[in-house]
């Protein structure tokens, strides 16, 4: 029943594509919280992890921003609800695999989701799709202080939120953004990025499959720090380096679209005509695929619309989202026959990619900065 | 499509790559599903270098273990085993060894961002509501009778000023 709901509503992963948002994938912002007077989770005992969890759990779906949500407790989820709830983004591993007395609540259109019993008690995260740091703290903000009127936090006057690692402490905000960065990776160019941009405090890590020349391309980058700036200069610092990292993404398009466009529409075409007629895909596989389709629709070889696609495939080749609908318990080598007709049919309507458009191609068009931080 | 690439530990198919820079050198690990959940590094957003940050000291390791938190009894010796604390206590408990490693993790010392202040107020309240409490009774037992009603009077005050803050917003 859980899953069900969390597949039939609509979700900020997964709806998103309406908005056109090349390379920034989607904004996280989470807060680690902790009850005043109360050891941290991985400490505390088994009774005191369950008072926490029984205090925090009516307290977090009681929000207003929480209405029609779900709650649950972890240990009450079969193993594939679990691993699709991590597919999602929506608990960590470390939560599902450390389920005694832990708990999630998640609001219903799936954009907040606030863990109990992590490794901190309370781990509040909002998601949202694109470039928006504003609004991702706008809404997890509002979460923490309504929390705060019911819970007693643990705080400090000269070290702020005290966390269970002290790499958390100060504000306990980890503000990151899921960036797709295909031309840095093509032209061999993250090394230098990741480089560069750790000397400033800010962290890169690849996130789902890498392994062939053009890979996932997926990377994650987020604040490594947390104590001695406030959440506005956090975001703002990262924000400059985001904005940097895709100027340097948009650049090394162009280089590879004036140097050698054959090579990288090669690429693309050949994915489009995988993902048509393939009968077997491993999800690292498929990763790879879509990753290049996102590519061609920021290029405008594919329809905006197609995006939409993309981005669900990057959820939905996860082996728990093709177990499930696959609806029974299959090995791998189904699932890679599964995943692979479930692509057929999601392109099976994908008009073929246009090759011709750069020439064209004006570049107003290509967002490199971000219009909501700008505003202010 | 080129080929997958290989654990580094065992040579099966790797699903998770990991990028960091520790001391200013690239280091890229590709774990296949098992081995990188048995170094529990399944989850590389999760994943921080807090282990690393906080490194094991042989040299005071017999001091350190003797050291407790009177909170929550966890130790130094824990403490540098895994990375975590055992409650907000252990911040001063342990506050010798977390001081220094907080300046190296962070961009300061001190907090400057969000302030719970109504759980701040709460707990400011709180302590002075019990102060006055005891000092009531023991007012009234001393037969204190002038101090006790100023207590009492005070302790009107405060709850009338609490459901306020309670109510406001
Ligand atoms: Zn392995
Ligand atoms: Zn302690």
């Amino acid at each position: 029943m859980l899953i069900k709901s969390i597949f039939g509503g609509k979700s900020e992963m997964t709806e998103a594509g309406s908005k056109k948002c090349p390379v920034v994938l989607m904004t996280r912002i989470r807060l680690a919280r902790n009850l005043a007077d109360t050891p941290f989770p991985g400490w505390a005992k088994e009774t005191r992890r369950r008072e926490v969890l029984e205090t925090c759990l009516p307290s977090v779906a009681s929000l207003g921003q929480m209405k029609r949500g779900i709650s649950a407790e972890i240990g009450t989820l079969s193993d594939l609800e679990r691993q699709i709830l991590v597919e999602r983004h929506l608990i960590s591993r470390e939560l599902s695999n450390n389920s005694d007395a832990a708990g999630v609540v998640i609001s219903k259109d799936q954009s907040i989701s606030v863990m109990i019993n992590e490794e901190d008690h309370l781990r509040i995260q909002v998601i949202k799709s694109g470039y928006r740091f504003k609004s991702a703290w706008n809404a997890v903000d509002a979460i923490d202080s309504a929390l705060e009127e019911q819970l007693d936090f643990a705080f400090s006057q000269k070290i702020g939120y005290l966390t269970a690692c002290p790499t958390n402490v100060g504000t306990g905000m980890r503000a990151s953004t899921m960036m797709h960065l295909p031309a840095l990776v093509i032209s061999n160019q993250m090394e230098k990025v990741v480089r560069a941009v750790n000397q400033l405090g800010i962290a890169v890590r690849g996130l789902f499959g890498e392994g062939s020349d053009a890979s996932g391309s997926i990377f994650q980058i987020s604040n490594q720090t947390t104590l001695g700036e406030s959440e506005e200069e956090i975001v703002k610092r990262l924000s400059s380096v985001l904005r940097t990292i895709i100027d340097q993404e948009m650049n090394a398009r162009e280089k590879i679209l004036e140097k050698d466009p054959r090579k990288l529409y090669d690429k693309i075409g050949r994915a489009y005509g995988i993902l048509q007629n393939s009968h077997l895909l491993t999800s690292s596989e498929c990763m790879n695929l879509a990753s290049l389709v996102r590519f061609g629709v920021d290029l405008e070889m594919f329809p905006e619309k197609t995006r939409n696609i993309v981005d669900r495939m990057f959820i939905e080749c996860q082996p728990g989202h093709v177990q499930y609908h696959a609806g029974e318990n299959i090995e791998s080598n189904a699932r890679d026959a599964f995943r692979a007709e479930y692509m057929r049919k999601q392109f099976e309507n994908v008009a073929r990619p246009l090759f011709n458009i750069h020439e064209s191609s004006d570049k107003d068009d290509t967002p490199q900065s971000d219009p909501e931080q700008e505003a202010e | 499509m080129a080929k997958p690439l290989k654990c580094d530990v065992c040579s099966e198919p790797a699903t998770v790559h990991l990028t960091q820079i520790i001391n200013n050198q690239i280091h890229k690990i590709d774990l296949c599903e098992a081995c990188a959940e048995q170094k529990g590094i399944t989850d590389p957003s999760g994943y921080s270098l807090a282990d690393l940050l906080v490194k094991p000291d042989s040299s005071k390791s017999a001091d350190a273990a003797s050291i407790s938190c009177p909170e929550c009894g966890c130790t130094q010796r824990e403490f540098k085993k895994t990375g975590r604390l055992g409650c907000a206590t252990c911040y001063e408990t342990f506050e010798a060894l977390v001081g220094p490693a907080l300046l190296n993790m962070h961009k300061g010392d001190s907090h400057k961002g969000k302030v719970p202040h109504r759980a701040l107020e709460r707990a400011h309240y709180i302590d002075r509501l019990d102060s006055l409490e005891n000092g009531l009774k023991e007012a009234i037992s001393s037969e204190r009778y002038e101090d006790a009603a100023k207590m009492r009077d005070e302790i009107i005050e405060l709850k009338k000023a609490m459901e306020a803050a309670a109510v406001e917003d």
